[in-house]
């Protein structure tokens, strides 16, 4: 659909804006999904630590330590799903017909969606961050090492969720989202380097393993919170994001476009 | 602005093999309100999104405030207002927050936005459940709140897709008061709607709307004039007599009658046929409950332009 003129960038920015906010303001009501992409990941990280942690790592302690980066690159990847999500009740329940019907940017409801979510990824790392060192984890690593980690793993979510984005615009309904997006974020994690090394895999499985963006990331956020090899670890996760943004997000918005041009 | 707030040219859309709209011209002047009448799949919500800017004609023009369409989207999003056939209000805000929202996406100050959304919601009767979370509404509530969120940016051509669908009478007349409120303010309205009451009640011009083509426009008086200006309308006493009833009434007035249960009504200009019913019902010694002769509503008018009733195709 033509734009017709427009709203100015500094329009868009601060239309985005408004809208993240809307989007962060709807957990003030749903106290709930809080709990969803919280109390999730924190139960996730207690539940393999003491039940696995002695016969995979020899101890809880030692276990937390090679857990704790992986399992925050898991969560993010299952807080992207909230994209879709959020993006698909919006289409169904016809509040972005609203928005579209406005004098506002034509990318603003989208990027909206897309910073909420961002800020929603960031809670989540610092929570884990938090209760990890509560646990005992400990930085090995200098603290521009944290912040680094934490932008990487940001922009790493962007790339992923687009991936969402295109789930979002071609379900059905919301509970679809959620259905089709967990389905296919279970194996990515947990087949990936996140609970186990990679050495105790067998052969055939080292090299999918291996290449899976979730086990590269994990490795470079091990290296910036506990010291190790980063460089490569890191533009292989930079290079994945590249790819999923450079296929997935054309992708999105064609796919957008053609379910609001069916009416 | 222009003096015609809408104008609607040739438009035609297609959803793969299903034409929406095959060719759907009309105008609403300024401070007017049109209906656009017909059953469910007629093509009234397609016209509706492609004047609100949300969908592209395959064929045809349009333009709202003199603004085009396609090439001054941004310019008719600045005058127009929309209350979608589903209230587009967001569930999981307040009734508060959503039409904040509005108000900030517009670039309203946070005191603005603040001030116009408390005028809304006491202008809407909903000052006491702004606070509350909009998935807790009743549907009158609800579509209340969506109008409200219409009016934020004081449109001054609003679209009302259905508007009144799904709400009982009392709400029904409530929504229909506060419509009346806008249209006594200079708002061009264009009003879809199933609803053939609804539309006498508020629409200057009305025009009919099925498959996709306009099958009649014109004020509610000139469509009832079309038909002829009174009906028939007789109730049987017995279910099983009005098969009889409905050949009597098509002998009488060469017209096949609308048949609802034990309700028969037939258009009819000649109110002398009155008197000629009354006789062949006496001699044919059937009893109804009710006959009356009275002016032709716009079922009359739909049934007599498609051979069906719009309830039928719904």
């Amino acid at each position: 659909m033509s734009s017709g003129g427009g709203a100015g960038l500094l329009d868009g920015l601060r239309q985005t804006a408004t809208l993240a906010w809307r989007s962060l303001l709807q957990i003030r009501h749903n106290p709930w999904e809080i709990g969803d992409f919280s109390i999730q990941p924190v139960l996730f990280l207690l539940l393999f630590m003491f039940v696995f942690g002695g016969a995979i790592a020899g101890s809880t302690s030692e276990y937390l330590r090679f857990m704790l980066p992986g399992v925050i690159v898991m969560n993010m990847v299952f807080v992207t799903v909230y994209v879709g999500h959020g993006l698909n009740t919006d289409l169904t329940r016809g509040v972005f017909d609203r928005f579209r019907a406005m004098p506002i940017a034509r990318w603003a409801p989208l990027a909206g969606r897309i910073v909420a979510d961002l800020v929603k990824q960031a809670w989540c790392i610092l929570l884990l961050l938090v209760v990890g060192f509560l646990l005992g984890f400990r930085l090995e690593a200098p603290v521009g090492g944290l912040l680094v980690m934490m932008v990487l793993v940001l922009t790493v979510a962007l790339a992923m969720s687009w991936i969402m984005v295109l789930v979002g615009v071609i379900a059905r309904d919301p509970e679809h989202v959620q259905l089709f997006g967990f389905t296919a974020v279970f194996p990515v994690t947990f087949i990936s380097n996140v609970f186990v090394p990679l050495e105790t895999m067998p052969a055939w499985m080292q090299g999918v393993v291996g290449a899976n963006p979730v086990s590269l990331l994990s490795d470079a956020s091990r290296g910036l919170l506990l010291g190790g090899p980063v460089l490569v670890p890191a533009l292989w996760s930079l290079a994945w994001a590249l790819v999923i943004t450079i296929v997935f997000a054309p992708l999105s918005v064609w796919a957008l476009n053609r379910r609001l041009a069916r009416g | 602005m222009s003096e015609i707030a809408i104008r609607a040219q040739g438009l035609c859309k297609c959803f793969g093999e299903t034409q929406a709209l095959a060719g759907v011209d009309f105008e609403v002047p300024r401070g007017k309100v049109l209906g656009v009448l017909g059953p469910n799949g007629a093509g009234k919500t397609t016209a509706v999104r492609i004047l609100t800017t949300l969908l592209a004609p395959d064929e045809g023009e349009a333009w709202v405030g003199g603004h085009h369409v396609g090439r001054d989207a941004h310019r008719v999003r600045e005058l127009i207002g929309l209350t979608g056939q589903y209230a587009s209000v967001d569930e999981r805000l307040t009734g508060r927050e959503n039409l904040l929202l509005i108000a900030r996406l517009l670039g309203q100050s946070r005191a603005q936005a603040r001030a116009r959304a408390d005028e809304l919601l006491g202008l809407f009767g909903l000052t006491d459940a702004g606070g509350r979370a909009v998935r807790g509404f009743s549907g009158g509530m609800r579509r209340r709140l969506d109008l409200a969120a219409s009016l934020v940016g004081h449109p001054s051509v609003l679209f009302l897709d259905e508007p009144t669908t799904g709400l009982d009478p009392r709400a029904r007349q409530d929504l229909w008061q506060l419509i009346r409120g806008l249209v006594a303010e200079g708002v061009t309205v264009l009003l879809t709607t199933q609803y053939l009451e609804e539309a006498d009640a508020l629409a200057d011009r009305i025009v009919l709307i099925d498959h996709g083509r306009v099958i009649a426009a014109g004020t509610a008086d000139e469509l009832k004039a079309k038909v002829g200006a009174r009906s028939l309308v007789l109730l049987a006493a017995e279910e099983d007599q009005v098969a009889q009833l409905a050949a009597l009434l098509t002998e009488i007035t060469g017209r096949a009658p609308l048949v609802e249960g034990r309700r028969l009504s037939v258009p009819t200009s000649d109110p002398s046929l009155l008197r000629v019913l009354v006789r062949r019902l006496d001699e044919a010694g059937l009893v109804v409950d009710e006959l009356a002769l009275r002016s032709a509503s716009l079922d009359d008018v739909f049934m007599t332009m498609t051979g069906r009733p719009v309830a039928e195709s719904a």
